[in-house]
């Protein structure tokens, strides 16, 4: 049960934002364009699947179904291989350059100065852009806010991963500027 | 120097909302909410809460930006400020702030660690539900802001005393987009790496 009274029965990230929507409307803004906006040449995939890597990292059940949810619907994969990815992404055939990325948002969700310079040119070495090095550290940087304000409020997360992933087209096709705030 | 082609001419987050200003006006607008309401805590224990937090996660910028911004709240008290950085348990402020600094730390370890007691105990000391939202939701919003301005390398000014200019400014005008428009008031040309 959440540590403070909401006022609403929502899961996850929804029941604070609804309770508090001069700032949940901010965060859903934020949401939209680092993850679902489509001028960007991250795919909504590989965004979503930074995103869930650092959830999973941050131990955060709630953002890491829902995020692991979207990245497996935009790449028409199943919840096994977001699993694998998880848990040793340099194990599984994604791309080397999504992988040096994916390294950078591990090193930020430990704290901004373990990104080290290497890190940073070997990305560029596999063609990362300054604005896709831009977009992943903050959205790396944006999961160690969403994930604290959901555990560090103890609010409530469906345990059926299932629901995640039914959720997951609808999401998709709406994006993030309402969402949560009336559904 | 920055891991990334920005402005030079700009500090910190700055440098970076202005690389992108798609992003920068959900952060400003966050930062705008977060800590310019006067509901409940007022601005100084707002940006207490920021400056204690930016301090733990070691990011120079950040913990002497709000900080200072503090400091302009508070009336030009400094050493009050100083004091609540490095222990606020005997700082000269309330016991209501000290429970939700402690909230404030927990989160900074991670959301999980704040615990029920750390709850009960700021509302013992009459935090509302709302300020205790407000506090897990700074304490999160500057475990992004930290390492968004140090995961990409962004240069901190190494002149101190243009920190309490850009502070009166902020006090000012709020979190608007002048904070990545407008140059670091009478700062060095030289900087250092945060």
């Amino acid at each position: 049960m959440a540590y403070i009274d909401l006022r609403n029965e929502l899961p996850g990230i929804r029941g604070p934002m609804v309770y508090r929507p001069e700032t949940g409307k901010v965060l859903n803004e934020l949401a939209e364009i680092l993850l679902h906006d489509e001028n960007n040449t991250l795919s909504r995939g590989e965004r979503e699947l930074i995103g869930t890597y650092v959830s999973s990292e941050n131990d955060c059940f709630f953002c890491q179904n829902v995020h692991g949810a979207m990245a497996q619907h935009y790449m028409k994969s199943d919840m096994q291989f977001i699993d694998r990815i998880k848990k040793d992404f340099q194990a599984t055939p994604i791309s080397a350059k999504l992988k040096s990325l994916l390294a950078i948002a591990g090193s930020v969700q430990k704290g901004g100065k373990q990104v080290t310079p290497e890190q940073i040119e070997y990305a560029k070495s596999l063609g990362a852009t300054d604005r896709e090095i831009h977009d992943t550290v903050l959205i790396a940087a944006a999961f160690c806010m969403f994930n604290r304000y959901v555990d560090g409020l103890n609010t409530w997360a469906p345990q059926d991963r299932q629901i995640y992933v039914d959720r997951a087209p609808m999401r998709a096709a709406e994006g993030y500027s309402q969402a949560g705030l009336v559904k | 120097m920055p891991y990334i082609d920005v402005d030079k001419n700009l500090p910190g987050i700055r440098s970076l909302m202005a690389f992108r200003p798609e992003t920068a006006k959900p952060l400003s607008d966050l930062a705008e909410a977060l800590l310019r309401d006067n509901t409940g805590l007022s601005r100084a224990e707002r940006e207490l809460i920021a400056t204690y937090v930016s301090y733990l996660n070691d990011c120079f910028y950040c913990h002497n930006s709000h900080g200072e911004l503090a400091v302009c709240y508070l009336d030009g008290n400094r050493e009050l400020v100083d004091a609540v950085r490095k222990d606020y348990r005997n700082a000269d402020i309330s016991e209501k702030l000290k429970a939700l600094l402690q909230i404030a730390g927990k989160v900074q370890q991670g959301g999980k660690s704040v615990l029920p007691e750390n709850i009960e105990n700021a509302k013992r000391h009459q935090a509302t539900d709302r300020d205790i939202h407000d506090t897990v939701l700074i304490a999160a919003a500057f475990c992004m802001f930290n390492r968004y301005v140090d995961g990409l390398a962004s240069t901190a000014p190494k002149d101190m005393s243009s920190y309490p200019l850009r502070a009166k400014q902020v006090a000012e005008n709020g979190y608007g987009p002048h904070i990545y428009s407008t140059a670091q008031p009478q700062a060095s040309s030289e900087e250092i790496h945060a």
